[in-house]
């Protein structure tokens, strides 16, 4: 089964503002973003699974327009800081590399 | 059909772009040119220390070109958030960058210096009033955490520069500013809708970011009644319907619904069209206006001083048993750090372990090493810098000759690649004010002074 970071052209993680993190994951072609939404895969709770937060403080947001899914959620810790490991927030993406979604 | 064109020369002033590019652009007769001049992303020490994070050198070499193209065009430059963060001395620093160069140069204009870091007692005002509400899920401001601020700062929209303009500014320099709202307000004030006003904002905020291959150069925005038009000037660059589509979800939590002060820009019907292999028109975006108009307070808070030491292991025996061993090394310090009158509660250690989970901390789901070496970053914040030292030497010493069963390498556990091996960061903050305060008049708190440069 293909994996998301065989599907997306872009999946990338940064601030959006000091408390949360935001996820995007992009696909070029119309048909295959069709497919991934419709597979159900990427959903709050799979955020929620991978990130350790509440799927509830999760805003999923598909973005058609660009074939685009935003996810933003809370900060493990706010940005900079005691124990913050990512001030910029742009490596968090990782663990949905090799989510599988089947299209 | 009524048009501006605006240029962009980079994602911040001071990240550097080149002088051609900016040349082309000029070329192109653009009605305005500018830069954003900082950012809250580095985090919070430079909006508390009052410093910027890029270097005095790289931002007086953008400045200076800036300046030269923008008075031999006779047009305006704009930059929001100087120096930074925004705050006075963030201003004070790039004001004086400017009179030096204008002074070198022998370039004159009326400059604009649009304040955004208001009396702390007017905000207190403010605050008693039931004037600022908390963002997302921060708990509503107290008095005290206001005062215990190290530094607040508004964060203007576009009025404050139209205002600036209206009043003959060439060169206007702005505190904090929302990234978009000093082009919202070249556009707005040019009788365009707000809609493509903010959109261009969004767009030229970045530079060339919205163009691959992404890099710190010039973006030129076209702004129309009906859309905008993105360009990059490098003609190695080309902005495509993916790369504008994918630069319309940076560092926002929705991509479809973008709070302003003043309104929401709402993208969620955008239509993304090529108009060549290198220009990308984007139409379809709307806005609406806010009942109440509020601005971003953004404060920060002192938190203690940092010490850090880095170091590795190359140890096969010490990576099977890293947990563990690092559990020692917290046991001892503890110890060692109590005896000599330091308490555990008035410090933080923090052991950062690169190889394992020093990129995702709690959130890595990987569990194991598997590379052959590990390295770390021994972190110590406390309330002084003495404190913060005494407790780093014994966690940096304890990294380094702690025993443990089956060791071998008997004369040290770590490379140390520097000496000294600690390193004094300084202070540290922490974001504690991130709320909106509700304005009647959107310069109220955004004072301009004027100089005749």
């Amino acid at each position: 089964m293909p994996s998301i970071r065989e599907l997306a052209r872009v999946c990338k993680s940064k601030n959006a503002g000091p408390f949360d993190l935001t996820i995007d994951i992009v696909f070029d072609d119309t048909a295959l973003y069709r497919k991934v939404r419709a597979s159900g895969v990427i959903t709050e709770a799979l955020f929620a699974r991978l990130y350790g937060v509440a799927a509830e403080d999760v805003l999923l947001t598909p973005y058609d327009a660009a074939m685009a899914i935003k996810a933003t959620f809370p900060r493990l810790v706010p940005a900079g800081g005691i124990g913050d490991t990512d001030v910029y927030g742009c490596q968090q993406h990782a663990p949905l590399l090799d989510v599988e979604i089947p299209v | 059909m009524k048009e501006i064109r605006l240029l962009s020369t980079s994602a911040i002033l001071g990240y550097g772009f080149p002088e051609a590019s900016l040349q082309a652009g000029m070329a192109r007769a653009p009605h305005v040119i500018g830069v954003d001049g900082g950012s809250v992303d580095p985090g919070p020490y430079y909006l508390g220390a009052g410093v910027p994070f890029c270097s005095v050198m790289a931002i007086r070499r953008d400045l200076r070109l800036m300046l030269r193209a923008a008075t031999a065009a006779r047009i305006p430059l704009m930059i929001g958030t100087s120096g930074g963060a925004g705050g006075a001395p963030h201003l004070e620093l790039t004001a004086r960058l400017v009179r030096e160069i204008a002074a070198e140069e022998g370039l004159h204009f009326r400059l604009a210096l649009i304040e955004a870091e208001p009396p702390r007692a007017e905000l207190q005002r403010r605050l008693a009033a039931g004037r600022i509400r908390p963002l997302g899920k921060l708990p509503p401001l107290t008095a005290e955490a206001l005062d215990r601020a190290s530094r607040v700062v508004g964060m203007m929209g576009p009025e404050p520069f139209m205002e600036a303009l209206d009043n003959g500014a060439q060169v206007i320099l702005a505190g904090r500013a929302s990234d978009p709202a000093p082009w919202a307000a070249a556009a707005i004030r040019a009788q365009l809708p707000p809609a493509p006003a903010w959109y261009a904002g969004k767009m030229l905020e970045c530079g060339a970011t919205p163009s691959i291959p992404k890099g710190h150069d010039c973006l030129l925005v076209t702004v129309r009644e009906d859309g905008v038009e993105c360009e990059p000037i490098n003609p190695i660059r080309r902005c495509t319907p993916l790369s504008i589509a994918n630069h319309s979800l940076h560092e926002n939590s929705s991509p479809i619904h973008h709070i302003e002060p003043g309104g929401m820009l709402d993208t969620s019907d955008c239509r993304f069209d090529a108009l060549s292999d290198r220009a990308v028109r984007i139409s379809g975006m709307r806005w609406t206006p806010a009942s109440q108009y509020t601005v971003k307070l953004e404060g920060v808070e002192f938190t203690g001083h940092r010490c850090i030491s880095i170091c590795g292991t190359r140890d096969p025996l010490l990576i099977a048993r890293l947990p563990l061993f690092l559990e020692e090394v917290r046991g001892i310090v503890r110890e060692k750090a109590a005896a000599f009158g330091v308490a555990p509660e008035s410090y933080a250690l923090i052991i950062r372990t690169y190889g394992l989970d020093g990129v995702m901390g709690a959130r890595e789901p990987v569990q194991q090493v598997a590379g052959h070496e590990v390295g770390f970053v021994i972190e110590v914040i406390a309330e002084t810098p003495e404190i913060a030292a005494a407790v780093l030497g014994i966690a940096r010493t304890n990294m380094l000759h702690t025993d443990f069963p089956g060791r071998l390498c008997r004369e040290g556990n770590m490379a140390f690649p520097f000496s000294p091996s600690d390193i004094s960061v300084g202070p540290v903050y922490h974001f504690s004010i991130h709320h909106v305060l509700e304005l009647d008049d959107p310069c109220e708190i955004f004072p301009i002074t004027y100089e005749e440069i």
